[in-house]
């Protein structure tokens, strides 16, 4: 089964983590992806901009608004996610703690994943990471 | 994991918040940095043994607040007659707390903070130096090495700016709509003028103050995630991403300036931009322009040409041309010479730039400027004399010595000519 890892954390911290840290982080994150590849287990990705690069339509009413700004004002914020496959919620947990003993804080949140469209014909993913 | 890091990284992340609402219950910034410092110290004992609280920034407010209060009840019993509304007032504070730490209040608190440090009797580095150092916390020996001063003289400039806002000058009241406005604006500047004196850095202190632009995007990112709907806000830090994605393409390995035109752009920072460009759109949307938002959307041009050629100068001449009716400045009209050099040729850049002297005769750049444009136009007497003025100018060594390398090429090529590239007309 597809689980979503969603990466809470505060933007603050992790922001302000000096350089040395975050790459240190990044290394040990990237050993854990490593591994999942290749295990054939790792989907796609993301990191996302600060919740300041964030825009929310909220689309119940009519016209719909469009807010600057994430969709909840939290004090830990979603920062990003990866797609895992996973045996089953006991693997998904496993993969988690791996990932949070390399970058401990926050929170991850694991939700199955019903429907994961490939991406459409012509798509490509550098011109849209650019 | 390295848990003193990230120890910290919570400390840098909670300050401004932390000391903002400090400064609100205390009215004192003294008081409020050392409720500060006592929560961290406290910090380092607990986090380590009883693991990180999950809200690290209310932790430090609770903490720092109640040890401030207790230090004060202490000093009462010692000097027996208390200052009372001094004492109701903290209590009156103490029942509030709980509800005001979740609310708007905070964001004013914050803008209180910074706008406090924009005090107007305060000469711009004075702010820029308070800031640095009660807001995001860098040390005495960290900003004078910035500013290229010695340790005590920042201490003292420190001082003296915490003694020019006296107690009284504070403004607690909660803002209008209106006032509210007035202060990000006079924030704005002071963030804007702090990246200024990081980017104004070359050769040796170079390193130094990239910390400086960090930290005002830092800030830049802050105010906006508190005011997310002021597209002059997300025009200001579109801005200095833009110019920050820069950083390393604009120095050479001697530390000498690399014009924009020489930039190795494989340097510059993807990332940076992406996200510059992600909040000029932004800002854009609201269709309210501001200075800010036409600087960025200058850099943004820049940002997007692979080289010079594939610039859209025609743009950015109409963007300057924007900037000089929504802020007119002779500093503005020159940056604008430097576009319409290359859609019209050098002499009606110079025609431009020619009226501008009285006022800008002892700016280094205006110099600059013209010798370059009278070097197209083959007028390399009056381009000497010019680029002679600029060195005399110079504000730093790699200014000068940029200058000088002109002066080199006019006695190498003495045969004048319109380098290839430049569209004269």
């Amino acid at each position: 089964m597809l689980y979503a890892i969603l990466c809470y954390n505060s933007e603050d911290l992790v922001y302000s983590w000096p350089k040395e840290h975050e790459d240190a982080t990044m290394g040990r994150l990237s050993m854990v992806q490593q591994k999942l590849a290749t295990a054939g287990r790792l989907g796609p990705v993301a990191r996302l901009m600060p919740t300041t690069t964030a825009t929310t339509l909220r689309k119940d009413s009519e016209p719909a608004l469009v807010i600057d700004g994430p969709f909840a004002e939290t004090k830990e914020q979603l920062l990003g996610f990866y797609v895992v496959e996973c045996t089953g919620l006991e693997q998904a947990l496993e993969t988690a703690r791996e990932l949070g003993n390399a970058n401990p804080g926050g929170a991850y949140e694991i939700r199955p994943i019903a429907l994961l469209n490939p991406a459409g014909p012509g798509f490509n993913s550098w011109s849209a990471q650019r | 994991m390295n848990p003193a890091a990230w120890i910290e990284a919570a400390f840098t992340s909670a300050r401004p918040q932390a000391i903002a609402a400090l400064l609100r219950y205390f009215r004192d910034l003294d008081v409020a940095e050392e409720a500060f410092q006592d929560a961290c110290l406290r910090a380092l004992k607990s986090w380590p043994q009883n693991g990180a609280p999950r809200d690290p920034t209310a932790w430090i407010i609770f903490v720092g607040r109640n040890a401030a209060i207790d230090a004060i009840r202490r000093r009462r019993k010692l000097e027996q007659l208390p200052p009372e509304e001094t004492l109701s007032d903290l209590e009156d504070a103490e029942s509030k707390l709980a509800e005001q730490l979740d609310s708007a209040d905070y964001r004013d608190d914050l803008l209180r903070l910074l706008f406090v440090c924009c005090h107007p009797e305060l000469p711009a580095p004075q702010q820029i130096a308070l800031a640095l150092r009660v807001v995001s916390g860098l040390s005495v020996r960290q900003i004078a090495r910035a500013f290229l001063v010695s340790e005590a003289a920042m201490e003292q400039r420190i001082t003296r700016a915490k003694n020019r806002i006296g107690a009284g000058t504070v403004p607690f009241d909660t803002p209008s709509p209106a006032e509210r406005t007035q202060r990000l604006g006079v924030v704005a500047t002071m963030i804007y003028l702090l990246f200024n004196e990081g980017y104004s850095g070359t050769g040796e202190s170079a390193g130094l103050r990239t910390q400086l632009c960090e930290e005002a995007i830092r800030l830049g990112r802050l105010l906006l995630r508190l005011f997310p709907s002021e597209p002059e806000m997300m025009g200001l830090t579109a801005l200095l991403l833009l110019q920050h994605a820069r950083a390393k393409a604009r120095l050479d390995a001697q530390g000498e300036i690399v014009l924009l035109e020489e930039q190795d752009r494989g340097l510059w920072d993807g990332t940076l931009i992406a996200e510059g460009l992600a909040l000029i759109d932004k800002a854009v949307r609201h269709r309210r322009p501001g200075p800010y938002q036409v600087q960025a959307a200058i850099a943004a041009l820049h940002s997007r040409a692979a080289g010079s050629r594939d610039t859209d100068w025609a743009e950015i001449d109409l963007l300057y041309a924007t900037l000089e009716r929504l802020q007119p400045s002779p500093v503005v009209t020159l940056n604008r010479s430097v576009a319409v050099a290359k859609t019209e040729g050098p002499g009606a850049a110079l025609a431009l730039i020619e009226p501008l002297e009285p006022r800008l005769s002892e700016y280094f750049h205006f110099h600059g400027a013209r010798g370059a444009y009278l070097h197209q136009l083959g007028r390399d007497e009056e381009a000497r004399e010019a680029f002679q003025r600029a060195v005399a100018l110079a504000g730093s060594a790699a200014e000068a010595a940029h200058i000088r390398l002109h002066l080199d090429g006019l006695v190498k090529d003495r045969v004048p000519s319109t380098p290839a590239g430049e569209s004269a007309k």
